[in-house]
């Protein structure tokens, strides 16, 4: 049903909150919008509690600006500082218990799948470094290894954000945090390579440097697993409160990071690769023809 | 595998011819599961429950469940179960003491979520030191979630209530996960007769619109668009909305009375009425409970039974009726902590005629002896006891 859901009856419009109105007719249901021009279309998500200036929540904000198909997208999120904003967006969201949504996302893709078996209905996870590589570890691991087919992004602000700045396996080593009251003793996870590993068919490792490249990071992982299986983004998405970065400094401690750690990697099978080019060329056919 | 062919729930459970067979505990859940148009099932071993998803395993490969799968552990097979459900799948799962711990903090979300499902629990020891046998204290902490939570005495009740738990927990007013708890091996692993309709019907499949809350499929109007999640936030609205929302749960829980009602026969079983003395017992206790009862009647005993299926929503007026001339109340049960007998206490005016116990625990058995024991206490009868060596 997609789009017709989202469509306001005939006759309806004036009944209809101006906000609804707005998203409908100047929204991103059923078009492609590009991600250089927010602000200047109405945005799936405005206004959220996330902290001012904080980058994972301008990463959230590009995510939802980026997605291909944003009437038929499904958002798990959990506990942390990410789900403040995905639970206020225009897309339907699932919140269960911390660290659950990479199990509860296998059992919703498989009900979607056998009730709409030829319909694209994408389920995306966003959640923290602590949700995906601590607690909710296991889960993550197993819905990879299992080949679910849907796009898991981890918001890496190397930090439990939401519960005042302890320390997670996605630390860095050395760091000192709550918890941690000597420094982090150990490594901060490679969760790119442990997602290639587990059998994760597109990676994606990126700092939010470039709006135009996480849209199409994020595109390309949707892509991938409606017909391949597992992706996954690592993103990093600093905490400007934790870890003191001015809000006038976090793109360029984005950029720093991007120079070290986080280079931007990405890595795909081939089918996938193949699969993705395939598209890209006939998305650009398409805004050709749209330009004529 | 038969084609089946869908009929009424009615027609189904209270109906449609049966024919009777010998079978294990386990089997009479995998049979409920055949007829209950299941999508999904999720699986994760632990003994003694592993036997009953070997079968539901077996009835996916036969094509009678669309999807089925090993989960990591308890806590990803009930966190998917959440997510199935909630995409409108129909799902069933089960699990026994650690494993039911081991996935609670999904479970007891599940009636908050308004996850209609169906869970078996076959009971066992938790806690340390180890053992596997079907102590039932893991029941109690089922009981303040809001989940619908039957207690079978037997395999036939075992299929009942199963077949009957798909069809309450997906009731508009009620919308409810059903817990259909029974003993570990005593039931699971021990044979009875079960009376079960033919294996060529089944229910009509789950109507995921038919709800209080819809599925997230993303084919519903109105869309669900939240621009104000207040519960996502701490503020006196998120405690207003969890608040109303689980006095709105607890309200489902009783409306499935009136279900239970019509599908099950009611929430108790009262055997002579007119007693003095009555067993209040369910599950395999019940079980022993009536054997006692008929020991009792045999020697003139002026004895009765009481055996509750459902544990929530709990009868209480039933249970106070039932008791309501009793001199003294006789709790058999299998944990340490009696919790069916604190229920008991809690429903009556004259809770001090209760006799907490007889009581087993570790998984022992439940000798009808401790039970006659406390009824000729209970009647001032003085009986020798015997030691047999
Ligand atoms: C079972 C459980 N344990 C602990 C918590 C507390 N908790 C809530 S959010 C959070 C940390 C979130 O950190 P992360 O996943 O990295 O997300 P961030 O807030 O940093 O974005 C914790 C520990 C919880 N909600 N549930
Ligand atoms: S605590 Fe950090 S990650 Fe969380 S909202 Fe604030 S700045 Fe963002
Ligand atoms: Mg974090």
């Amino acid at each position: 049903m997609g789009l017709e859901y989202v469509r306001i009856s005939p006759g309806f419009e004036r009944y209809m909150p101006r906000d609804y109105v707005d998203l409908v007719k100047f929204g991103q249901f059923g078009k492609q919008v590009d991600v250089m021009q927010l602000g200047q279309f109405k945005e799936l998500v405005e206004e959220h509690p996330m902290c001012a200036g904080c980058y994972m929540a301008y990463f959230i904000r590009v995510f939802y600006a980026a997605l291909p198909n944003p009437e038929d997208t499904i958002v798990l999120g959990t506990a942390g500082c990410a789900r403040l904003a995905l639970s206020q967006a225009a897309v339907p969201f699932i919140y269960g218990n911390y660290g659950d949504t990479n199990a509860v996302a296998s059992g919703l893709k498989r009900a979607l799948t056998i009730r709409f078996p030829d319909k694209v209905k994408d389920v995306v996870v966003i959640a923290g470094d602590g949700g995906l590589m601590d607690i909710g570890f296991g889960m993550t691991m197993h819905s990879w290894f299992r080949g679910e087919k849907f796009t898991t992004i981890m918001v890496d602000n190397e930090v439990y954000g939401n519960t005042g700045g302890q320390e997670s396996g996605m630390s860095p080593k050395g760091v000192q945090l709550k918890m941690a009251p000597l420094g982090k003793k150990f490594d901060k996870i490679n969760a790119v390579e442990l997602a290639q590993v587990a059998g994760c068919v597109y990676v994606a490792r990126i700092s939010p440097t470039n709006p135009k490249r996480i849209a199409k990071v994020i595109r390309r992982a949707i892509y991938a697993a409606r017909e391949f299986g597992p992706t996954f983004i690592h993103a990093y998405t600093s905490c400007n409160i934790e870890y003191s970065i001015p809000t006038r400094e976090v793109l360029k401690d984005a950029r720093e990071r991007e120079k070290k750690d986080f280079k931007f990697y990405e890595w795909m099978t081939d089918e996938v690769k193949e699969y993705l080019e395939e598209i890209e060329r006939k998305e650009k056919e398409k805004a050709k023809q749209e330009v004529k | 595998m038969p084609d089946q062919r869908v009929v009424e729930p009615e027609y189904l459970l209270l109906e449609a011819p049966r024919e009777k067979k010998f079978i294990t505990g386990s089997q009479a859940f995998a049979e409920a599961v055949k007829r209950a148009n299941v999508d999904i099932a999720i699986a994760y071993p632990i003994t003694p429950q592993s036997e009953t998803m070997h079968l539901v395993g077996d009835l996916y490969a036969q094509g009678y469940v669309k999807d089925y799968y090993r989960a990591e552990e308890e806590y990803g097979a009930m966190s998917a179960i959440a997510g199935a459900v909630r995409g409108g799948a129909r799902a069933f799962t089960a699990t026994s003491g650690p494993g039911l711990l081991r996935g609670l903090e999904a479970i007891v979300s599940w009636p908050g979520h308004r996850i209609p499902v169906v869970l078996g629990v076959m009971t066992r020891v938790v806690n340390a030191p180890l053992s596997i046998q079907p102590d039932n204290i893991e029941i109690s902490y089922l009981l303040n979630a809001g989940l619908v939570v039957l207690h079978a005495e037997n395999q036939q009740d075992v299929f009942d209530f199963t077949l009957a738990g798909f069809v309450i927990s997906e009731k508009v007013d009620v919308y409810l996960p059903v817990v259909v708890a029974t003993e570990g091996f005593f039931v699971t692993h021990a044979k009875g007769y079960v009376q079960m309709p033919s294996e060529d019907m089944k229910l009509p499949p789950r109507d995921p619109y038919k709800a209080p809350v819809p599925p997230t499929d993303c084919e519903i109007p109105p869309a669900r668009i939240q621009r104000d999640a207040p519960v996502q936030k701490s503020n006196f609205m998120s405690y207003l909305i969890h608040a109303v929302w689980q006095q709105e749960v607890w309200s489902a829980n009783r409306r499935a009375m009136k279900w239970i009602y019509k599908y099950l026969g009611g929430p108790v079983e009262v055997v002579n009425p007119d007693a003095e003395v009555f067993i209040v017992a369910s599950g395999c206790a019940a079980a022993q409970g009536r054997e006692a009862q008929r020991y009792a009647e045999q020697e003139g005993l002026p004895v009765g039974l009481v055996k509750v299926k459902s544990l929530r929503p709990f009868p209480e007026k039933e249970v106070r009726e039932a008791l309501k001339n009793a001199k003294a109340v006789i709790v058999p049960e299998h944990n340490i902590v009696g919790w069916l007998a604190k229920e008991v206490k809690s429903v009556i005016p004259n809770s001090g005629i209760v006799i907490d116990g007889p009581r087993v625990y570790g998984g022992m058995t439940l000798p009808v002896e401790l039970i006659m024991e406390e009824i000729y206490k209970a009647l001032g009868i003085k009986k020798e006891k015997k030691t047999v060596v």
